[in-house]
């Protein structure tokens, strides 16, 4: 309803520092504890939408934040090399992604996403890293307001996204088609 | 629903080949929560005192505490239990790391292997599907190097992997079992894996586990968060630098050594030196550990930080905690460098660093003191290192006189005879402890050497301040926020402890509260052993955020157990006596519960055998250290009082404590 004026947000970072990560995966227990349903009553890090990428023998350690789910995995692959660490092919790739195990439910395969634990004070991975590796930061910045889609909206587009436009307009065709018999 | 625990056990007949899960009895947990009770109870029901280590009849476990794999903090060992070859009792080794809680993600609480496999295997346990696969390709691999090719091998980088080096593989009485940065070194139990031809056991779980009350768990949780957060901004003052925080000594992360090269003994736990420690030394060995250490490193969901990841030049990374950083050096009388060179090579091997380093000086003592000959180390090395490096391969290779020393300094001195005993100086229940020789007779230590079936001093210390804080209003500030005693009277202990005159060792404290102060320690490891939890944050250190007036409800909380603090003292209490028992039937007496003869110089004949009485009473044991029917039947161990009626070790018409007397007298 609001025009398109410039409006204020809060925008939280999580600062991932990687050289005071211990490694201890704690993260990753509160993360999955937390988004379980009931909230607490299980928890799997292979639920976790945090991972450590953790090699200790190379000094590797990177917590990744689960982001977008992507259809297809990338034509290229990066591999970074940093202060003369190799870093494994994506490391530092967010997205639930064919080309990995990472952020899907391991039984259903349902991607997985970050929501900075909607509705705590912090997110709790960082609330449980009392070793400084993951720190919250806030910021206010002004941006302008998008009109927000609606939840049916965004249904659609990623139904059109998966099966194209067409076959959705085709099958919502065939479906009114179908209610309309029915009555 | 199960809670906390999976409810189920792998058990893997080796011989035959077969896997089963089987679902365990939930009656059990109440009884013996986990870990090390639920251990005790399946070593006391089916390996018999007839069973040697290296029979195939000798089990093997493999187990998670009942709270590992939940969110609670630092709760992640493993706690391995079989048969030692070197005791010939019951070994109950632990290691931190990652790979307990995996094994609940896999969906499994322990891993029970019987029986010996023909061939070298490893077992890979992926959720449902578990294989036993061939290893021969990994026989005679570093204990390191084996985790890193079957992460490979199976393409699963995040499977947690516990292995063997060669020392296992040959079945070396303290051997270890290896995982990242933790081990199971203690007992020999890594030759027990050898013995079975189990290289390594490699997990992989995506399971969930689940609590019985969720949010009450977590507010735990967090409350246990908020104490570690200001229990190390307000580190003990008036204790040693190592002491006053918590997780384990921070040996990776202290360089000054001072204390512990001029208090514990080098060579073959002899020589003291006073006045070692300078600022050149200093510097030297800080250049070492700077330039060796990449990283401090925590175990599963942990935010201590005992381990380091140790590269020295030209050499292989490993992962190193605690006093092996110096158990090396000091054996040979050398400096860091060496220590933390040879220390990689041990590890890779998967040996126990406070045996081994002993075992080799102990070697070289009876070199110089002609007892061994020349002849028995051909080509032996000039310096003091090399001939190091040259009884590592010997011992682990069993070649000429190191097959003999593979066996630990008791069973080898008493193979090699003609005097040798004498050198074997250093053990308890034929185990070698830390090297520490001291003078004054401290009571408190006295029962905790002599009674503590883990047979290592640091698995039963904790809690109660090692020595009194000189001024008693130091002592009295200390106990204003002491929360953890299980009584108040723990507290006036420690403040009328004083460190001379009438209030001070060794008749003070008293026989009474140094059995009631060995007793709360010892209960505090044993809970520890049982849930998983890490003893660096509980029973270890002092001060610590877990005890006995939290635990309860971490256990009701999590594994819907309603637990209260005396159902779970009962429960500690039930199955220490479960693994005193074992022993007993094993042959374990009296006799067996004692330091090394030279730990203390002023040694009080009269008061030890006091304290030693004081405590059996207090445990409801007999002269001899028997459990009684009457203290068996109290705690629900009728099953272990009729074994011992029916084998004679204890009688129906008198009461024990009659019959032993008069065998005593």
């Amino acid at each position: 309803m609001a025009g398109k004026t410039k409006e204020k947000k809060i925008v939280k970072t999580i600062k991932i520092d990687v050289d005071k990560c211990n490694g201890c995966r704690a993260c990753e227990v509160i993360c999955s504890a937390f988004h379980a349903s009931p909230k607490y009553s299980s928890n799997n890090p292979a639920r976790s939408r945090i991972r450590i990428i953790r090699e200790p023998l190379r000094d590797i350690y990177v917590p990744v934040y689960a982001g977008e789910y992507t259809m297809a995995e990338c034509a290229g692959r990066d591999k970074y090399t940093i202060d003369g660490k190799e870093y494994d092919e994506c490391s530092f790739c967010r997205a639930s992604c064919p080309s990995r195990e990472e952020f899907k439910e391991p039984d259903s395969g349902l991607p997985l996403k970050c929501d900075m634990c909607e509705g705590e004070d912090e997110p709790l991975c960082v609330k449980w890293c009392l070793v400084d590796a993951l720190t919250l930061e806030e910021r206010e910045e002004e941006v302008e307001e998008q009109e927000e889609m609606e939840d049916l909206e965004i249904g659609l587009e990623s139904l059109a996204d998966k099966f194209g436009m067409q076959t959705i307009m085709d099958a919502l065709a065939r479906m009114s088609k179908d209610d309309k018999s029915k009555k | 629903m199960r809670y906390a625990e999976t409810g189920f056990n792998l058990e893997v007949d080796l011989t035959r080949g077969n896997i089963e899960k089987v679902a365990t009895d939930p009656r059990d947990t109440a009884l013996y929560l986990g870990g090390l009770g639920t251990n005790a109870k399946i070593l006391w029901d089916r390996v018999g005192p007839e069973v040697t280590p290296f029979s195939p009849e000798n089990l093997l476990i493999f187990s998670a505490g009942l709270l590992c794999g939940t969110p609670a903090t630092g709760c992640n060992r493993t706690i391995l239990s079989t048969i030692s070859p070197q005791t010939e009792l019951m070994a109950f080794s632990m290691m931190g790391g990652f790979w307990a809680p995996e094994l609940k993600y896999a969906g499994y609480d322990k891993v029970i292997l019987r029986g010996k496999s023909e061939k070298l295997v490893y077992l890979w346990i992926h959720n449902d599907t578990v294989e036993i696969r061939d290893a021969s390709h990994l026989a005679g691999k570093g204990a390191i190097e084996t985790v890193e090719e079957i992460r490979k091998e199976l393409k699963q980088p995040k499977a947690q992997v516990a292995a063997i080096g060669l020392a296992g593989e040959n079945r070396v009485y303290y051997a270890s079992v290896e995982q990242g940065r933790s081990s199971a070194s203690r007992g020999g139990i890594g030759a027990v894996m050898g013995d079975k031809r189990v290289k390594a056991i490699a997990v992989r779980g995506t399971k969930d586990i689940n609590l019985a009350d969720p949010e009450k768990f977590i507010s735990l949780c967090t409350e246990v968060l908020d104490y570690i957060k200001w229990r190390e901004d307000n580190p003990i003052k008036g204790v040693m630098t190592i002491l006053q925080g918590l997780g384990s000594p921070q040996e990776m992360k202290v360089h000054d050594e001072k204390w512990h090269t001029e208090n514990f003994m080098w060579g073959n736990s002899r020589t003291r030196r006073k006045g070692f420690w300078n600022e050149e030394i200093e510097e030297a060995w800080t250049d070492t550990l700077e330039g060796a250490r990449t990283r401090l490193i925590s175990c599963f969901n942990c935010p201590m930080k005992c381990g380091a990841t140790i590269s020295m030049p030209g050499l292989p990374t490993y992962m190193m905690k605690c006093f092996t950083k110096l158990t090396y050096t000091m054996a040979a009388y050398s400096d860091l460098d060496f220590g933390l060179r040879i220390a990689q090579k041990a590890t890779e091997y998967g040996l126990d660093g406070f045996s081994t380093p002993q075992v080799m000086a102990f070697a070289l003592e009876l070199l110089e003191a002609g007892i061994l000959k020349p002849e028995d180390f051909p080509g032996l090395p000039e310096s003091n290192e090399d001939r190091f490096f040259y009884l590592l391969d010997m011992i682990v290779n069993r070649e000429g006189i190191g097959d003999v020393l593979a066996k630990g300094t008791y069973w080898a001195a008493k193979e090699i005879g003609n005097g040798a005993e004498e050198y074997a100086h250093n053990t308890i229940k034929k185990h070698e402890q830390l090297p520490l020789k001291l003078s004054m007779l401290n009571p408190i230590y006295f029962l905790m050497y002599s009674v503590g079936e883990k047979i290592n001093i640091t698995q039963i210390e904790g809690q109660f301040p090692q020595a009194p804080f000189p001024k008693r209003e130091h002592r009295e500030k200390f106990c204003e926020d002491w929360i953890q005693v299980p009584h108040e009277k723990f507290k006036q202990y420690f403040i009328d402890w004083e460190l001379r005159g009438e209030n001070s060792i060794p008749y003070y404290p008293t026989v009474e509260m140094t059995c009631d102060i060995v007793e709360w320690q010892e209960m505090m490891h044993y809970i520890d052993d049982a849930l998983g939890q890490c003893a660096g944050l509980s029973s270890f250190p002092l001060k610590p955020p877990y005890h006995i007036h939290n635990y309860p409800k971490f256990i009701s909380a999590g594994a819907g157990i309603d637990m209260d603090e005396e159902k779970l003292s009962d429960a500690a209490k039930r199955y220490r006596t479960l693994v005193r028992a074992v022993n007993i039937r094993r042959g374990m007496r009296r006799q067996d519960d004692r330091p090394p003869e030279n730990h203390w110089k002023k040694r009080f004949p009269e008061l030890e055998e006091k304290l030693l009485d004081g405590y059996y009473q207090l445990k409801g044991w007999n002269k001899e250290g028997i459990p009684t029917k009457e203290a068996l039947e109290k705690m629900g161990l009728d099953y272990v009082a009729e074994d011992f009626l029916q084998r004679g070790i204890l009688t129906e018409d008198e009461t024990a404590d009659v019959q032993t007397e008069t065998q005593t007298q």
